[in-house]
């Protein structure tokens, strides 16, 4: 029997919720009325909200410093590539270890996951000197491998925990009614996780995305993403926060959007499987 | 016919091989730089160089701690992503021995005076007698005052203060009711935050960082008094989370005139005079770093300058750029566009004795007075295997200095004593520096 909730408790907790949002979303708030201020204005005391001369200098002087549409450009390709790459790998991963586990699965799972302990630094100039044997330094062929590498314990963790959900026994029909092995996957299996799949995907491009310490590395100009672009804003001796501002809301005003559009998905590939 | 056809012929063909020649001498170099407002105003100017020259400079702009890992990683892997790199006086000793660094002695344009750089900024960039990097501004470190609190507080200030000056100064300056601080100076850990400041102002009380023997002298009465004096000053005088202030907090404070005193970089004189951003800009003041009678003040010196790696393969339009970016021309140029308050300072001493740049800017003086008076081959009292002043030009500095500057900045916080950090950094300095071998 459901519990009835009292109009009081309702608003509490309606309240409470946007409390939180706002306090978690407030320093986004914040950089994005920063990015419409004058450096002296930006460094005020007491802060001044709403009521300053609002300008778009500050965009203007990033545009011209930068090149944004090349690190946009860069962010998404590496983003997107190292994601649908990972994809690519970790399903029939995934499949293998949701369907037809092993002695070792657990152990080889754990392994894929102890190899995010590894600090980055650590591998840091044998993959300089792998990139640079290659001649692929400040390519994004190198950045779309790499960032897939690293993300893929995540994207095989998250896909087995989705696989994991799905009763073995439909894909056992389909095998009884001679769906070869492929089939399985693509019609049988991939269609059901979709939710799960989807919300790996998204999740995974915005860990791509924010990566900073190896774009910003492995890359000079050609490769250059918004990671390099946002530290390039960033001054220990001067003031600058109104242009790091302007160039921090053009980083992630893509991803935000992204994420507002598509947070149905993610919000429901992230409760996939919660409530039985 | 024939002949017309031939000279026809021979006209696009000669036309053709000028049109390769020219694209074959356009070069395009990759230049890292730091986000610091000199070399922000470098890459806008840098277009008269592409168009003298019809070269192309792609521009890598980086956060010094961001650049410092990048073109570090670049150039101990040969990595050659750059021709030329902004680096300090703490890279270009080490990386020059190294060989990683391209001579600047031959090779730079015909007007490009080496004997008019500044003796101890040029010193700072030399090994052996080779130039490895030419400095693009040089600063060093001065006492800004606010001159209407110091007269409030019925005291003078002297050209060259002392340490005790300026505590009692801090003292009287201070009003925790109008929020106002006696004294600002850093206190957020690292090699080239609290470090630069706590090395130099050491300097002044004849501590050393290490002796003839490499040995660490944390545990020396000179740190121990060093310590005590600033902690007991900051205590006193000190903004309120003063441990989390490095040069951007105190820049911010002193603007809002929230310091009496600030003790950091000459060249944030330029940004406390500018009326745009500094509420204080006509009530500045200034003098040299304060010192303890010893014969040492505690005045820095630094200069972020333009190095070639050797593993650019185009040297010659890097040495290019490097003569054009650092000559005198380049000043008249920056003076034209921008007045001459915004010129790279402290360089060469042709600016000091420019009495146009010395009407511009009323800090010109005690700059270079300051920058003079550091010398980076002895900085300190008693003697030293190393150089440099609020670093010690070796590799293994800035990892052990990082983690001395954290225990100074944890005892600033009020988490330990000064003489419990100063035993933890005496500590942890033995093992660092007999596990590299000294």
């Amino acid at each position: 029997m459901a519990r009835a909730i009292t109009p009081r408790k309702k608003i509490m907790w309606t309240a409470l919720s946007w409390g939180i949002g706002l306090l978690i979303f407030f320093p986004i708030l914040w950089t994005f009325l920063t990015s419409f201020k004058s450096e002296a204005t930006a460094i005020s005391d007491p802060p001044v909200w709403f009521l300053f001369d609002w300008t778009t200098e500050n965009y203007t002087t990033v545009l011209e410093r930068s090149n944004y549409p090349l690190a946009l450009m860069n962010s998404i390709v590496i983003a997107v590539g190292s994601t649908i790459l990972g994809i690519i790998i970790a399903v029939p991963a995934a499949w293998a270890m949701a369907f037809v586990p092993g002695k070792r699965t657990k152990d080889v799972l754990l392994w894929m996951l102890s190899t995010k302990m590894l600090p980055a630094v650590g591998v840091l100039y044998p993959l300089v000197l792998i990139a640079k044997y290659f001649g692929i330094m400040d390519s994004r062929i190198l950045l779309v491998m790499i960032l897939m590498l690293i993300n893929l314990p995540i994207i095989v963790w998250m896909l087995y925990t989705y696989f994991r959900e799905i009763p073995g026994e439909i894909l056992e029909a389909a095998r009884m009614d001679g769906a070869s092995l492929k089939n399985e996957i693509i019609y049988v299996l991939t269609p059901m996780a979709v939710p799960g799949i989807a919300s790996t995907i998204l999740l995974n491009i915005i860990l791509a995305w924010n990566e900073a310490f190896w774009t910003i590395i492995l890359t000079t100009v050609n490769a250059a993403p918004l990671t390099k672009f946002i530290a390039s804003f960033s001054a220990p001796e001067g003031l600058f926060y109104a242009k790091l501002s302007a160039a921090s809301i053009m980083a992630i005003a893509p991803i935000l959007i992204m994420g507002w559009f598509s947070q149905k998905q993610l919000v429901r590939g992230l409760t996939f499987g919660a409530v039985k | 016919m024939n002949t017309k056809r031939i000279l026809r012929g021979t006209t696009v063909g000669l036309g053709l091989i000028a049109g390769l020649a020219s694209v074959a001498v356009a070069e395009e170099i990759t230049i890292a730089t730091v986000n610091n407002g000199d070399m922000v105003r470098m890459q806008a100017l840098s277009s008269n160089w592409e168009e003298a020259t019809g070269n192309t400079i792609n521009w890598v702009v980086l956060e010094e701690n961001v650049l410092r890992q990048n073109v570090t990683t670049d150039i101990s892997t040969g990595g050659g992503q750059y021709d030329v790199m902004t680096i300090g006086t703490y890279e270009a000793p080490i990386w020059g021995r190294n060989d990683w660094l391209v001579s600047l002695n031959e090779g730079m344009a015909d007007d490009w005076n080496a004997d008019d750089l500044l003796p101890a900024i040029r010193g700072g960039l030399t090994v052996d007698g080779t130039l490895y990097a030419a400095p693009f501004y040089g600063e060093s470190s001065m006492v800004m005052y606010r001159t209407d609190l110091m007269e409030k507080a019925g005291m003078e200030m002297p050209d060259a203060p002392t340490w005790d000056f300026i505590r009692e100064a801090a003292a009287a300056m201070t009003d925790r009711d109008n929020e106002i601080n006696g004294i600002c100076a850093r206190g957020k850990a690292g090699w080239g935050e609290n470090m630069a400041f706590l090395t130099a102002m050491s300097n002044s009380f004849g501590a050393r960082w290490f002796d003839m023997d490499w040995k660490p002298q944390f545990d020396s009465q000179e740190w121990a008094d060093t310590i005590d004096f600033y902690l007991g000053m900051m205590k006193e005088s000190g903004p309120a989370g003063a441990a989390n202030n490095g040069f951007n907090e105190n820049l911010t404070l002193f603007q809002q005139g929230k310091c009496g005193m600030w003790i950091d970089a000459t060249v944030a004189a330029s940004f406390v005079t500018n009326p745009e951003d500094s509420t204080v800009a006509d009530k500045v003041g200034f003098a040299l770093a304060p010192d303890n009678g010893l014969g040492k003040r505690g005045n820095w010196l630094w200069a972020w300058s333009l190095a070639i790696p050797a593993s650019s393969q185009k040297v010659d339009v890097a040495k290019d750029f490097v003569s054009w970016a650092t000559s005198q021309g380049y000043t008249e140029l920056v003076a034209e566009n921008e007045g001459w308050a915004n010129v790279p300072p402290g360089t060469r001493t042709s600016l000091y004795e420019n009495q146009a740049y010395l009407d511009a800017a009323p800090f010109a003086e005690m700059t270079l007075q300051s920058i003079n008076s550091a010398d980076p081959q002895n900085p300190t009292v008693q003697d030293v295997p190393y150089t440099g002043i609020q670093f010690v030009a070796i590799p293994e500095f800035a990892g052990i200095a990082n983690q001395v500057g954290q225990q100074l900045s944890n005892a600033l916080a009020g988490n330990q004593t000064g003489e419990e950090a100063l035993k933890n950094a005496q500590a942890l300095t033995v093992e660092e520096m007999e596990a590299a071998g000294y």
